[in-house]
């Protein structure tokens, strides 16, 4: 393990933090990304149909294989394309 | 891990030695005399295989009985009495040894003296380990720990510590090292660090300066590059604020330039030279970190510039006819000192057929006043960075910096005609009470002449500065450079 001199003024935690989340869906693009889990997409097309009747832009996208993470081109395509992902991690 | 006293010997001599010191290997024989009197515990910083004439040696390659026992030089023969020290020699001197071990006539066939070599425990790399690993560093700032399958590097990203390049992870070892640099307490403070008015120490100067690349011998350049833009009068927390261009350039003058290798020459203002590159960029980390200064949060710049990643350069003191820049605020000539700015980007000055100094300011000036607009006088202080060809021109006319200086602030002058709203057909400009008058294009003593650059080229180079230049707004700043 490394431990490194914290370079700042220490005024904020130190562990990090995640980007806020946003206030509302409304007016963004939601991603639903299928990480290729069985039943998964049970799931997210109940998300789909939800956020669909709330006039929320949707867009589907899936991972090849459950045991890697996502490629690189799908992850650049998705940050592309959206502003949040919803994914499902468990059966 | 037991306490120091709890491991050595009540009563009796200590010897610490290494194999890789010629007279450690010299005193061996009379390691061996002395073991066979009894009492003698020889502890071996590199070679637990070593001296070989000692058969109840300790390992010491850890280095902390040594650390502990303070040994700078081995060998170090020490007496201990009632668990305390009570005497200690080092080197190789008959009549110490006999003093301290208390027994005369050893090492008969050995001449009289030699002088030990350096203990491995305060070399540099183990002392600081062991600094590391006794809690001894004095070190206070907050410590972040970084998974063991994490990249360092790319913690330094996730942590928010980076100006967008990768930053060098700022371990203790490699902060101990940066502050070696000092004569400085860690725990100083510097000043308080805009924008957030955070209380900056050495210690986080030394911090940021690692991340940035500096080297130990840089530290003082950037302390005082650092005092330098904490100086009110240099008004950081506006220029970091404002939507304009600006951000602090560091120019170095004095023996220091050379003492760390700075360019002054050639690519004098670009990429390449290490200290000239992190000194800049721990100035910049230094606001971002501690101030929390961030672009598009209290640094509001339109567009930034190159610049704010690094902006730091010799002055070529050396082949310049005129006075150094730091001359300019009352520090002499000889002295080590930064001058900082409130400056951007480099606006080109060609001319490759001027060779006489009158059409050489004319060409200078011209250029000089085309700075953020030429519907704008005064806009802002400036820097003109003049270039060895350039002058040459000057040099061999006989012009000081001062006749220059003169020269372009009368080239500078603009009529009230030119300067109006719609004049050129240019809405910017200033309303119709400027007709009949004259302006210029600086505030009095707004324009500053460096020279650096390398041997071939007639390109000097303009820095320009904060429309608030001047008392309201950043005025340079100079600061010696202290060890």
């Amino acid at each position: 393990m490394t431990v490194l001199l914290d370079p700042t003024s220490e005024q904020s935690p130190s562990s990090r933090e995640r980007l806020a989340r946003p206030d509302k869906l409304e007016g963004l693009t939601v991603g639903l990304l299928d990480i290729s889990k069985p039943r998964g997409d049970v799931f997210l097309d109940r998300l789909d149909e939800l956020l669909s009747q709330r006039g929320i832009a949707v867009k589907r996208y899936m991972k090849p294989t459950v045991a890697k993470p996502a490629p690189l081109p799908l992850r650049r395509q998705m940050v592309g394309e959206v502003n949040v992902v919803i994914e499902g991690l468990a059966d | 891990m037991p306490p120091l006293d709890a491991t050595l010997p009540e009563d009796g001599l200590i010897a610490v030695v290494k194999r890789d010191c010629p007279t450690c290997e010299l005193t061996a024989p009379v390691l061996a005399e002395l073991a066979a009197h009894g009492g003698l515990t020889v502890y071996t910083q590199d070679d637990p295989g070593f001296p070989e004439t000692v058969p109840d040696r300790i390992d010491d390659t850890s280095l902390d009985v040594s650390h502990g026992l303070k040994v700078e030089i081995v060998p170090t023969l020490i007496r201990r009495a009632g668990g305390r020290e009570t005497d200690r020699t080092h080197g190789w001197d008959r009549a110490e040894w006999e003093r301290v071990s208390g027994f005369q006539g050893i090492g008969a066939g050995l001449p009289a003296f030699r002088p030990g070599c350096g203990a491995l425990n305060v070399e540099p790399g183990h002392l600081e380990d062991l600094l590391i690993r006794f809690g001894e560093t004095g070190l206070s700032a907050r410590r972040v720990e970084i998974g063991a399958d994490e990249d360092e590097f790319e913690a330094g990203f996730a942590c928010g510590w980076s100006d967008g390049l990768p930053v060098v992870p700022p371990t203790e070892k490699r902060v101990l090292r940066m502050l070696s640099g000092t004569a400085r307490d860690p725990k100083e403070v510097v000043g308080l660090c805009p924008p957030n008015l955070a209380p900056l120490t050495v210690e986080k100067v030394a911090i940021n300066a690692v991340m940035a690349g500096c080297k130990p011998e840089y530290l003082p350049v950037v302390l005082a590059a650092v005092e330098a833009v904490l100086d009110p009068a240099f008004s950081m927390h506006g220029v970091l604020a404002t939507t304009m261009f600006v951000g602090p350039v560091v120019i170095v003058n004095g023996p220091v330039r050379r003492e760390i290798s700075m360019n002054a020459r050639g690519n004098a203002l670009g990429q390449g030279n290490r200290a000239n590159a992190t000194i800049g960029r721990a100035v910049q980390l230094i606001i971002r970190n501690v101030g929390g200064g961030r672009p598009q949060e209290v640094d509001r710049a339109t567009l930034g510039n190159p610049g704010k990643y690094t902006y730091c350069f010799a002055e070529d003191e050396e082949g310049s006819c005129w006075e150094p820049l730091s001359t300019d605020f009352g520090i002499a000539r000889g002295v080590s000192a930064v001058t900082v700015f409130a400056g951007f980007g480099l606006q080109g000055v060609v001319d490759q057929k001027s060779r006489d100094p009158d059409s050489l300011a004319r060409s200078m000036a011209a250029s000089l006043k085309a700075i953020h607009n030429v519907k704008l006088a005064p806009s802002c202080d400036a820097i003109l960075v003049v270039c060895p060809e350039h002058e040459r021109t000057f040099r061999n006319a006989g012009w000081s910096k001062a006749r220059l200086l003169e020269e372009l602030r009368e080239l500078c002058d603009i009529p009230g005609e030119d300067l109006v709203a719609g004049a050129k057909g240019i809405a910017e400009g200033y309303g119709p009470s400027v007709l009949g008058t004259t302006r210029n294009k600086f505030r009095q003593g707004g324009l500053f002449i460096v020279r650096a650059g390398g041997g071939a080229g007639m390109f000097s180079g303009i820095i320009g500065g904060w429309s608030s230049g001047g008392a309201a707004g950043s005025l340079p700043v100079a600061r010696e450079v202290k060890s």
